[in-house]
């Protein structure tokens, strides 16, 4: 831990770049799926493929822009679709913060601009690389970039080709979604404590979505699994990290 | 057929700004917070559960109320996931659930 600062200042650069985009490319074949549904949808509800590709670049939150064609029609609801996507897009507060303190050497225009693109799955990855040591600007814009680049070439080829695809279930592949993001999960694994953390959340989220609309339940899981683990906190630790390094990092 | 391709509705603009605008509060949010608050003992052990508890908030629905080929799938993908490199658990989890769908609906 002590040693976080000095690695990541001399592996900025060129390197950290390139292992973002490696880190990242698995995820290419789950975002291209998606992103093909997405511009077949958006192609459904009347959406122009360049729309399709600002709604991309400027929203550029996949969970959100599935939701906003769900609210989709005719004189559109700006204000319901709105505020419908500020809620789903809450859990960003979250993640800022959690990931805001792993920042190796950014400068504020780095943070401001970089944020832009704080996807899932960018912050899922920054999450992983902050396991081992700092995450370095030029990582996290390897990673961020590499979606970018594929979330909207996918969107817009899927506006463009729509109908022909037809129901991608039939191949599992609304599936890869929710792969992905178990093997994500399963990649915070840290023990028991990681297991009663990840059953609040789940059996909260669940119960959220079954009884409340809208996307509450991404909030209400993540604040039973943040409790579970406030509850778990031992304040005499059994840690290999000592307090003072921690500190230093 | 060009215009088509690149017409741009007003109203679908002004909607499309405002859901970004949103979109990048919420993530600039935790920025501004942390420059105020310095998390330490509890509450960042509590911060540290945000990225796996949101992960899994975010796929619980679909991972465990949806079917049973949708959960056992999810199954075995989490135990792939320890043991194989990404894109092979993810394949494995697709196509089982794929094969799994396929044998519920036949029996």
């Amino acid at each position: 831990m002590k040693s976080n600062q000095n690695k990541s200042a001399v592996n900025a650069g060129p390197n950290e770049f390139f292992l973002g985009v490696t880190t990242f490319f698995p995820l290419i074949f789950a975002a291209t799926p998606i992103g093909l549904l997405f511009g077949a949808l958006a192609a459904q509800k009347g959406m122009s493929p360049l729309e399709v590709l600002l709604m991309g670049s400027f929203v550029f939150a996949g969970g959100s822009q599935f939701l906003a064609l769900d609210l989709w029609s005719d004189p559109l609801p700006w204000l319901t679709i709105a505020f419908s996507t500020f809620l789903i897009n809450l859990r960003h507060v979250l993640m800022s913060a959690s990931l805001a303190p792993k920042l190796g050497h950014w400068t504020p225009l780095q943070k401001y601009l970089g944020f832009f693109i704080l996807a899932d799955e960018v912050w899922a990855l920054s999450e992983q690389r902050a396991m081992k040591q700092h995450t370095t600007f030029s990582f996290y814009l390897g990673v961020g970039l590499t979606l970018f680049v594929t979330w909207q070439a996918a969107s817009v080829a899927g506006s463009l080709i729509g109908a022909v695809m037809g129901d991608p279930s039939r191949y599992g592949l609304d599936f890869a979604f929710t792969a992905l993001f178990i093997c994500l999960v399963m990649g915070f694994w840290q023990g028991r404590k990681t297991g009663v953390v990840l059953a609040a959340s789940g059996l909260a989220a669940v119960l959220t979505h079954k009884f409340v609309p809208g996307a509450w339940y991404i909030i209400a899981g993540a604040i039973a699994g943040v409790i579970a683990a406030a509850i778990q906190y031992d304040d005499n630790p059994n840690r290999l990290q000592k307090p003072a390094e921690a500190l230093q990092s | 057929m060009m215009s088509e391709v690149f017409a741009v509705d007003p109203l679908v603009l002004f909607t499309i700004l405002v859901m970004a605008a949103g979109t990048y509060l919420t993530r600039i949010a935790g920025l501004v917070l942390t420059k105020f608050v310095t998390f330490s003992g509890r509450t960042e052990a509590a911060l540290q559960a945000v990225p796996p508890a949101i992960l899994m908030s975010v796929v619980a629905p679909t991972a465990f109320a949806t079917g049973i080929a949708e959960t056992a799938a999810t199954a075995i993908t989490a135990i792939a996931a320890l043991r194989l490199p990404m894109l092979a658990a993810m394949t494995l989890g697709v196509v089982s659930v794929v094969v799994l769908r396929l044998a519920l609906t036949v029996i």
